[in-house]
């Protein structure tokens, strides 16, 4: 087994998030494109882990899903009170702030 | 690569290589479903394809030896994290099946930046572990990652229970109807 191998699949994932938060237009499809990158990083955190013969990366991805799920949740909340108020959930029609 | 898996196999005897045929399929499904996950027009279909991404990493963590974090993440994504999402995109829309405008007007943007970010990415990755073999391992005892978790990682293990503790009474603030 090589660690090229879970680093490039972690890389793919990555990259394809990436695209994803540039592209899409959806508010809940962006955070799922988050949720991706979110993946990739821990998949890279587990593979450090197994590669150093080290637990530590565990911990430490294990600490990422925690925080992913707590920015999920309070994501949707967000969603879903800018749905209420403007009926869309359109990212680029969110202009107020623009100066 | 292929040399240093040759040589792996002259110094062992053998590749393992039912786990390298078993990455192999897994990883393909996964790039597959989140490749769907970004370009399909039906919101629903790309959280049902998130699924199978977040079971495939699961999967790899099992090939990982970290058996404890494959749990979890099957137990916090596929089992709660999916819910909310199907939740909000319930929540947010009433139209089922192929919508238009899922995309942004310059989403073209997104490829150039995305195939630049893996061509370096994928450069530095097999510039530094191009022969970087993961031998045979014995999995990690899931006591280990309590005993990181309870001494050295007790702060910031206690952080998280705040910020997990705000974030839920946030969220049940944000979206109360009043």
């Amino acid at each position: 087994m090589l660690a090229v191998n879970f680093l490039l699949l972690a890389a793919v994932l990555f990259c394809i998030g990436v695209f994803g938060v540039i592209a899409r237009r959806n508010a809940v499809m962006v955070l799922m494109s988050i949720e991706l990158i979110l993946n990739a990083v821990n998949l890279n955190l587990v593979a450090f882990a197994l590669m150093n013969n080290n637990q530590e990366g565990q911990v430490f991805a294990l600490y990422v899903i925690a925080i992913a799920a707590a920015e999920v949740g309070v994501g949707l909340a967000m969603v879903l009170m800018i749905y209420r108020n403007r009926k869309s959930i359109a990212l680029d029609e969110l202009s107020e702030m623009k100066g | 690569m292929l040399e240093s898996l040759l040589a792996q196999a002259d110094m062992n005897g053998s590749v393992n290589v039912a786990i390298n045929i078993a990455f192999g399929i897994i990883a393909t499904v996964m790039i597959f479903a989140a490749f769907s996950v970004v370009t399909t027009k039906n919101v629903v279909h790309a959280a049902l394809y998130l699924v199978v991404v977040l079971a495939g990493v699961a999967a790899q963590y099992i090939l990982a030896a970290a058996e404890f974090v494959a749990v979890s993440q099957v137990m916090v994504y596929i089992g709660a994290v999916m819910v909310l999402f199907l939740f909000g995109i319930m929540l947010t829309r009433a139209q089922i099946g192929k919508e238009e405008g899922l995309n942004n007007n310059g989403w073209q943007l997104g490829i150039p930046v995305a195939l630049l970010l893996f061509g370096l990415m994928a450069y530095v990755i097999v510039d530094t572990y191009e022969d970087t073999v993961i031998g045979e391992r014995t999995p990690f005892a899931t006591e280990g990652i309590s005993d990181q978790v309870l001494a050295p990682f007790l702060v910031p293990f206690l952080a998280i229970s705040f910020v997990l503790l705000a974030a839920a009474i946030g969220a049940i603030v944000l979206a109360r109807k009043d």
